[in-house]
């Protein structure tokens, strides 16, 4: 047997046992153990309010940089970071009341009232 | 050696196929242990790739002729730095390399998103998996770089255009572009089985999208650069096919990034950005296909290259894979957002990707109807530089100057007072300059004087920025005005990484405007002695000599450069034979001026009875499209440089999902 089959078969051999690790290093586990665990529809809906919230503060932060910069007149910075603030007050709260809040029935989605609580729709932003 | 090559690619088909099947399995099921068995096998991948890659390089540098690949591309002439380089010199090397960097990225973005998107991972493992079962597949079965023959007395040697400096580094760097597009398109496939659509993907793979976009768009430009001092035409870009092929995912990509930007500042283009991810990486899998298949010399080359039909294939197969589970998550995706108003930040980034888009689109078509055409008719048609010039005009010149307008815009919707207020620095600056270059006679050429005026007016709007941005962190948080600067960037290095790569654009923009539309050339036959002259310049020509290094007859002409009364040196453009290759190359000569950015270019035909057919040109600015390069990798540093307060944010945001551990 050459030098060269000898080095491939180490290298099968080490493959087998970096894809075996997993089961040398725990042979035996109870089934509820060896589960993926996936995001709950609790921590789904989180998730979505923590990005709400940080997309708020984000356009919040913008709206000041633009509004410095004079690219955001005085009339429309005041027409704007009213709603802006309370959208990220509303998703502050609403992460709040997320996490005392028992978890929707339906996986998937987020809970739409809750999204609609933290978001000022569009129209209003425009009449203010 | 070539078992231990063979042998180890097995291994990683193997694995490779593990990581699709019992990670696909354990992503569906739930299983932990498999599913974490399945991203070591990606791991252990790497080490069975790199081990083969190893073997093909030592057998390179070692002229072992007894390797088809080895023989078909080195010779015992060939420098050890070409050697070295002629692993990716052909196909098989290739793949291999397509294989190497893949494995690379998979472990990197394995190893480096494994505790921020660890509920994600269990779904991309079997999508890296299959893109490089595929590759692994074509190595094993259809094109092996470790075929074996009895060894010749020397091999054929390396094509001479490719000896050059840059082919150490240009084939790795559009590799590390084209490929690392896969790492978006693997997350984005993956959230979208897993049923995630929240940020993570993006967040997850934002460094890595742009790391492949930096490589891709620096891979790119080494090629021009390559192209300009080596292949002896005078130019920099010819779109070619294959040129194209790089382009083409770079335009994608570059939508990619803009378009990302309004999701995660409005969550909305969810569809939309996935698109651009497939579409990114279908194009950099299109652009293989078009390099290796051989299809571009003509579309009968199927016959010679056993590659073409799979890669189609397999292009084929992701097409309509992800096009599935795109529509089969459509409801997931709908967007609660609209915009608000077309004039705003994210409609200029909205314009900006239907530019890209419809740019993209008109190069693939350039690129795929004389091969449709000869396929279906049997007629060979060119598409020529007139109809990639016209669209670059059409889609380039607003693009261009949406670059400016784009930043002086607010988030959300602008009012005409505030825009009228922000945009008169830039205007003004731009009329002014395409004023001054009309004194100046720039108007000889129209597209030239409205992409300098454009120019003008995003370098207006970039400084105005930066200006602004300082002014307003020296007020609110009383810094020095250097400490304002660096502390604007360092908070917002996205954005002023970004405006840093737009001023990289217009660098490259005034280069080629300059070079292409305002050169001079001049073409003659002269004895020694005689003179000619070009752009101001006059050249006189010297006697021909011939040197002889290793392998190569260097022939030069010496031409004495002057400019009025001042001797500028001389200049020696020439040929080279390669008596190996049995192979003649042009070596142009190049005076370039730093000052000023201009080259004079010179091309020389030695004839047998001592004279010189000399092709002279003038190109004003074109250093610029050089220097763009520096600026756009400092750019793309700025851009992907981790932010520590922006890393806490998200880590704050995704600590609370469940480990990939035990639950």
């Amino acid at each position: 047997m050459s030098v060269a089959l000898v080095l491939a078969a180490v290298l099968a051999i080490g493959a087998i046992v970096a894809v075996a690790l997993p089961f040398i290093r725990e042979p035996e586990v109870p089934d509820e153990q060896d589960r993926l665990a996936g995001v709950d529809p609790a921590q789904r809906r989180r998730l979505q309010l923590l990005e709400e919230r940080d997309r708020a503060l984000a356009a919040l932060s913008e709206l000041e940089l633009d509004h410095r910069t004079g690219k955001v007149s005085d009339e429309d910075y005041s027409a704007q970071v009213g709603p802006l603030r309370a959208r990220a007050a509303a998703a502050l709260r609403a992460l709040d009341s997320a996490a005392e809040a028992p978890a929707p029935s339906e996986p998937g989605e987020p809970d739409d009232a809750v999204l609609q609580a933290v978001r000022v729709p569009t129209g209003s932003i425009s009449a203010d | 050696m070539a078992e231990l090559g063979r042998g180890a690619l097995v291994i990683a088909l193997g694995l490779e196929l593990w990581a699709v099947g019992a990670g696909g399995y354990a992503a569906w099921r739930g299983r932990r242990r498999l599913a974490a068995s399945a991203q070591n096998a990606l791991y252990a991948a790497l080490g069975a790739i790199v081990v083969a890659a190893l073997v093909l390089e030592a057998a390179m540098l070692r002229r072992d002729f007894s390797f088809t690949y080895v023989a078909e591309h080195t010779s015992r002439k060939l420098t050890d730095g070409y050697a070295a380089a002629a692993f990716w010199s052909g196909q098989e090397g290739s793949l291999l390399l397509w294989l190497l960097i893949l494995s690379l990225f998979s472990a990197g973005v394995l190893a480096l998103t494994r505790r921020p998107a660890r509920t994600l991972l269990p779904w991309v493992v079997p999508i890296l998996g299959v893109v490089g079962t595929f590759f692994a597949f074509l190595l094993v079965f259809v094109t092996s770089p470790f075929d074996t023959q009895p060894p010749p007395a020397d091999g054929a040697g390396l094509n001479p255009s490719l000896q050059n400096p840059y082919m150490l580094a240009h084939p790795p760097l559009l590799y590390l572009g084209y490929v690392g597009l896969t790492i978006p398109f693997a997350f984005a496939m993956g959230a979208l089985l897993a049923r995630r659509t929240d940020e993570l993907w993006i967040v997850a793979t934002r460094r890595w999208t742009l790391l492949a976009w930096t490589f891709l768009g620096v891979g790119q430009l080494l090629g021009s650069h390559w192209a300009y001092v080596e292949i002896g035409w005078g130019g920099y870009y010819a779109w070619d096919p294959v040129e194209n092929a790089a382009l083409m995912p770079w335009l994608a990509a570059t939508a990619f990034l803009h378009s990302v930007m309004i999701q995660e500042k409005r969550g909305m283009l969810k569809v939309w950005n996935v698109l651009l991810v497939i579409g990114a990486f279908l194009l950099s899998l299109f652009g293989t296909f078009l390099t290796r298949s051989g299809v571009l010399n003509s579309v009968h080359s199927f016959s010679f290259s056993s590659v073409g039909p799979w890669i189609l294939g397999f292009i084929a197969f992701v097409t309509a894979a992800s096009l599935v589970i795109l529509f089969s998550r459509l409801d997931l995706l709908r967007s609660r957002t609209r915009l608000e108003s077309v004039v705003s930040r994210e409609a200029t980034f909205l314009y900006n990707n239907l530019l890209l888009v419809a740019l993209c689109l008109t190069i693939l078509w350039g690129v795929i109807y004389p091969i449709v055409s000869e396929a279906v008719r049997g007629e060979t048609v060119t598409v020529g530089s007139p109809y990639y010039n016209f669209f670059l005009r059409v889609f380039g010149l607003p693009l261009l100057l949406l670059m400016g307008i784009g930043p002086l815009v607010a988030w959300r919707r602008a009012s005409l007072r505030s825009l009228g207020r922000t945009f008169a620095w830039p205007a003004a600056a731009a009329v002014a300059t395409g004023v001054a270059l009309l004194f100046l006679g720039a108007g000889s050429s129209t597209p030239g004087l409205i992409g300098y005026t454009f120019s003008a007016f995003v370098l207006a709007s970039i400084v105005l920025e930066f200006g602004r941005g300082t002014s307003a962190r020296h007020a609110t948080a009383h810094e020095s005005w250097p400490r304002a600067f660096t502390s604007l960037i360092g908070r917002n290095r996205r954005r002023y990484g970004g405006y840093v790569v737009h001023a990289a654009i217009v660098l490259l923009a005034v280069g080629i405007v300059g070079s292409s539309a305002y050169d001079t050339k001049s073409t003659a036959t002269l004895r020694p002695g005689q003179s000619m002259g070009v752009g101001g310049y006059t050249l006189t020509a010297g006697r021909p000599r011939y040197t002889t290094v290793p392998n190569i007859v260097e022939g030069r002409t010496p031409i004495l450069v002057r400019r009025g009364s001042d001797a500028l040196g001389t200049l020696n453009p020439g040929q080279n034979y390669y008596k190996a290759e049995d192979q003649t190359s042009r070596e142009v000569a190049i005076r370039s001026d730093y000052l000023t950015g201009e080259d004079l270019f010179l091309n020389a035909v030695i004839n047998k009875d001592g004279s010189v057919h000399l092709e002279a040109s003038v190109k004003p600015l074109v250093n610029l499209i050089w220097l763009s390069g520096l600026v756009f990798i400092f750019g793309s540093v700025i851009a992907m440089w981790p932010d520590a307060r922006e890393q806490r944010r998200l880590a704050t945001r995704y600590a609370e999902q469940p480990a990939y551990a035990r639950a």
